[in-house]
């Protein structure tokens, strides 16, 4: 259905006038076979950029199937992959500058890493460790969020903050497709709208809220359209072209950056594993839809580009594997060295200073040590 | 030096506060050119500007949020939820996150963030106007939940919430917004937080309360001194973290404690004076511990919220049955 038809067909009645028409537009610039589609974005020209953006997702994806292997030999605890949508986390990280402000879920690590996140660190937090989250770089990047799209409003806050010291920084909040349809979400949206804040809100849309199919989420045609109602500039990309993603989501952030307000990226990707290492999506989707994404792999879709256009080759490939799998099993190895904090410390960031009337019970805490007062605690 | 209501205090405090830090930022539904449905931030959009005290859309959830993402990045929000009945869509980001950035990031992020909102019945105000849940943020670690019971202690208070590193409720109770006045200087200076107020001297009951029910305690203590009994009154102020020091060193000199709440009984702030009564002062106790509390049942619309309201007649009561004992 059209949604400017009326659901039964009738005829207007009395004056009938279109106030205001909508479209959302697709971008993709370089075909799933990796094949560009049109002239390239100026960054897209220089092989060594591109490279770039070859590497950040291989570390990703690396780093993705180390941290199972992790989890699954009780190094870690649970753990959300974010294998199939590294050209997402990529693109947005390469199109962001230092000083802006990074809101994430937990399947952004790609992002995180081209901002200075350590891999140790989002290992030490899957590990169960808050230093995890006190990331050495990007002191003012936001942690990992599990409350669903509640990390929107602090995206838009922090934008509001921006706007009002009047500086040329932009925030940038991410959720999936089933957060947009959290009414945190919308409320944000609206406010980044009514008040014009410099934000972009980046939807990565991967197919599946869990169990939840995309098209079981929402009737709406593109999530992107979410922004329209909010008056906020909205588009779809698609999210397994690194290429694409970055030169949308740099578009988006230098109209921000320039005082043109919000925008809302829609990027369509896909979920190839289970929602974290306690999920087993074979219990809800189907092995063929899996398999028939795979074609869609954002890595290799910008291989096949480096492999017909800027002479990359099996030599290259494994050693740039050999690469990451070093920085990555050196990361691995700070992540496993890093003893516990002491038990007490579980008081110690609750307030700048600790209210007397806590110091009795960290006392306890302090006094009973690592065992919690008896070998058979578990 | 005119006294002056509650309401004003609460908008001196927040004037100064904005004059004193170019960080502090007051938003909320109606706060600005309304001056907010009590009138609390009157006049305050026109002194400084619509950048700095402006109205919000409607929507409880992204304004707390949003103080969240303006606090870790240093900014100073200020943020009034118009009625406490309106507060639960705003709890998932005070607690899953507001009360906790610290504690994630190791301190990397904190939120000092000061949340405004009336609290408390009496008032003839429509349904969900009238709550008193200070208990469920009470309950919350890492979180200070503040009440004040005169313009005083409002403006003391509610400029050292604002000026607290850490996130804060403050509870103001609508019932004594207009219901007295008071000298209060304005002089900048803050009271302590975490700390309770002792209001009256005695050595025969304390009892113990906060917010608007000091009102009818303090009617209470009068008319109980009349009858020869003299009731020390705490006003306790600082609801997280509780000063059980001061509700202690009382006891031990009265030996006998009545703990008064407008909010219902189960699992009130009531409850946990009492348990620590129960752990750390028992010994001092010539009488069980008395509460004087709302009911456990939904506030009732207006027509019978004198009868759920303590009454200074059922505070009374409560002190005799404690005076039974010897």
């Amino acid at each position: 259905m059209n949604a400017s038809e009326r659901p039964d067909h009738s005829p207007p009645l009395g004056s009938e006038t279109r106030v205001v028409a909508f479209e959302i537009k697709h971008t993709q610039i370089i075909d799933h076979h990796g094949a560009p589609l049109g002239p390239l974005p100026e960054f897209a020209k220089d092989p060594a950029e591109l490279i770039k953006l070859y590497r950040a997702m291989v570390l990703t994806r690396l780093f993705d199937n180390k941290a199972i292997a992790l989890q699954r030999t009780g190094k870690m605890g649970t753990y959300a992959s974010s294998n199939g949508q590294e050209g997402v986390a990529v693109g947005m990280g390469s199109a962001m500058q230092p000083c802006d402000v990074f809101a994430p879920v937990y399947r952004e690590y790609g992002t995180q890493f081209m901002r200075g996140v350590a891999m140790h660190e989002i290992l030490l937090y899957w590990g169960g460790d808050e230093r995890g989250m006190n990331y050495a770089q990007q002191r003012q990047d936001f942690p990992i969020s599990v409350p669903i799209a509640s990390q929107i409003p602090h995206a838009v806050g922090a934008a509001f903050a921006m706007k009002l010291r009047k500086e040329p920084r932009v925030s940038v909040g991410v959720l999936g497709d089933g957060a947009s349809s959290k009414g945190d979400f919308y409320e944000s949206l609206n406010i980044a709208g009514a008040w014009q804040l410099p934000v972009v809100i980046v939807i990565v849309n991967n197919q599946w809220a869990i169990s939840l199919p995309r098209h079981e989420q929402s009737f709406a045609a593109t999530l992107a359209q979410k922004g329209i109602a909010a008056g906020v500039p909205c588009e779809q990309v698609d999210g397994n072209d690194v290429i694409a993603m970055r030169y949308i989501m740099e578009r988006a952030l230098e109209r921000a950056r320039n005082g043109g307000g919000p925008t809302l990226i829609e990027a369509l990707t896909y979920r190839m594993s289970d929602h974290t290492t306690a999920d087993d999506a074979s219990r809800y989707r189907p092995p063929a839809e899996l398999e028939g994404q795979r074609q869609f792999d954002p890595i290799m879709r910008l291989k096949n580009y480096l492999t017909h256009n800027a002479d990359w080759d099996d030599a290259k490939e494994q050693a740039l594997q050999a690469e990451c799998s070093a920085e990555i099993e050196s990361e691995v190895k700070l992540y496993l060295d890093t003893p516990p904090m002491p038990p007490e410390s579980m008081f110690d960031h609750l307030y700048e200073t600790l209210p007397a009337i806590y110091k009795e019970q960290r006392d306890e805490v302090m006094q009973l040590g690592a065992t919690g007062g008896g070998e058979d605690h578990v | 030096m005119s006294e002056i209501t509650m309401v004003e205090a609460i908008n001196l405090a927040l004037a100064r506060a904005l004059e004193e830090d170019q960080n502090v930022v007051v938003f909320g539904e109606d706060v600005g050119a309304n001056g907010g449905v009590f009138r609390v931030t009157a006049g305050l959009q026109k002194r400084f500007g619509g950048e700095r005290v402006l109205d919000a859309p409607l929507a409880e959830t992204a304004i707390a949020g949003m103080a969240v993402g303006m606090a870790t990045q240093g900014i100073r929000p200020i943020i009034e939820i118009q009625f406490m009945g309106f507060i639960y869509s705003a709890v998932d980001q005070i607690i899953n996150h507001a009360s906790r950035m610290r504690n994630r990031t190791r301190s990397r992020l904190t939120c000092p963030m000061v949340l405004r909102t009336p609290h408390g019945g009496g008032i003839h105000a429509p349904e969900h106007h009238c709550e008193s849940t200070e208990s469920m943020f009470a309950h919350m670690p890492g979180l200070r939940v503040v009440i004040p019971s005169s313009p005083q202690r409002a403006y003391g208070l509610l400029l050292a919430a604002i000026r607290d590193p850490d996130p804060v409720i403050f509870l103001e109770p609508s019932r004594l917004y207009r219901l007295m006045k008071e000298e209060v200087i304005d002089n900048g200076e803050a009271l302590p937080l975490d700390v309770c107020f002792q209001l009256r001297d005695g050595k025969d009951v304390t009892l113990v309360t906060w917010g608007a029910m000091i009102h009818e305690t303090m009617q209470a203590a009068d008319q109980l001194a009349s009858e020869g009994i003299s009731a020390e009154v705490i006003d306790v102020a600082t609801l997280k973290p509780l000063d059980m020091e001061t509700i202690l060193t009382s006891v031990a000199k009265t030996g006998r404690c009545v703990i008064v709440h407008e909010a219902a009984r189960t699992c009130a702030i009531g409850s946990e004076i009492a348990a620590q009564l129960a752990e750390r002062g028992l010994m001092s106790l010539f009488a069980p511990v008395q509460r004087v509390t709302g009911y456990d049942t939904i506030m009732p619309l207006f027509r019978l919220e004198k009868q759920y309201i303590p009454s200074t007649a059922r505070i009374m009561a409560a002190v005799k049955k404690t005076q039974e004992v010897s």
